[in-house]
């Protein structure tokens, strides 16, 4: 059996950026991984802080939401969740919605509603930390 | 143009409910809650930010009875979105994927998100929180 060196279809500038008929190759994917990495101590953060206030009276989580360490922590909490969670209800779209103009009218409004909720979000935390 | 009926492939309803299956839509179920909730977590924090009047107003809705609802809700989904997450990143760097390991850290996952839940809202009832 003669051995035949397989031809590559795709062209040498395809094939060194690795971006596939997508063109954004595994971009996406890496995205959700790296983002998902980096919530699980925001979140468990967040989480316990909350668990170990002595209470959740507008006093008590101001002056803990006003320490440098824990505004700084809430902002990247706030936006690598908004980033994460667009990622993910951005593929729920794409996988149950069909109809072209619908999938394309929530993709974009998911995305206005995601950047004005963590701005929102940031912004307050930024008041607190701030404005006492 | 006619429109011909085309053949489909296998469609969700001819598949068995497993424990794989049925944690990969709770993953995703559990992760548009998840979504909805990070909507709840930027009204609290705006309202935070408004002063003490507008804090109570917000404080109020989410501890009435459809807001607890959603709170425990949100606390599982939380915790189990997190639980099975981190199977995921195991299987991504190519650990657990025996059929007897996936089965186990399925189960692992949600029941360990069950027990949590239960656990946090016990500690919050039993220090008189809510």
């Amino acid at each position: 059996m003669a051995r035949r060196a397989a031809v590559s279809l795709r062209s040498p500038l395809g094939r060194v950026l690795g971006a596939g008929s997508a063109r954004d190759g595994t971009a996406h994917w890496w995205a959700q991984r790296v983002s998902a990495v980096a919530l699980i101590p925001l979140t468990l953060w967040f989480f316990w802080s909350l668990l170990l206030l002595p209470n959740l009276d507008y006093a008590t989580v101001r002056t803990w939401l006003s320490v440098p360490l824990s505004a700084l922590l809430a902002v990247l909490l706030v936006a690598v969740t908004a980033y994460h969670s667009y990622l993910g209800t951005n593929v729920v779209v794409e996988d149950y919605v069909h109809a072209h103009a619908s999938k394309l009218f929530l993709v974009l409004l998911l995305r206005f509603v995601y950047v004005l909720c963590a701005g929102a979000g940031i912004f307050a935390i930024l008041r607190i930390a701030f404005v006492p | 143009m006619s429109v011909r009926t085309r053949p489909l492939s296998p469609h969700l309803g001819v598949y068995r409910w497993q424990i794989g299956n049925s944690l990969s839509i709770l993953h995703r179920i559990t992760g548009v809650a998840l979504g909805v909730g990070f909507l709840a977590l930027t009204y609290w924090l705006t309202a935070l930010a408004g002063g003490e009047e507008t804090y109570r107003t917000a404080a109020r809705l989410l501890a009435s009875p459809v807001g607890l609802v959603c709170l425990v809700g949100w606390t599982f989904s939380f915790l189990f979105h997190l639980f099975n997450g981190v199977r995921h990143l195991c299987w991504d760097v190519g650990l657990g994927f025996e059929r007897t390991q996936r089965h186990a850290s399925g189960w692992v996952a949600v029941l360990a998100a069950v027990c949590a839940t239960l656990a946090t809202w016990g500690l919050l009832w039993h220090g008189g929180r809510l």
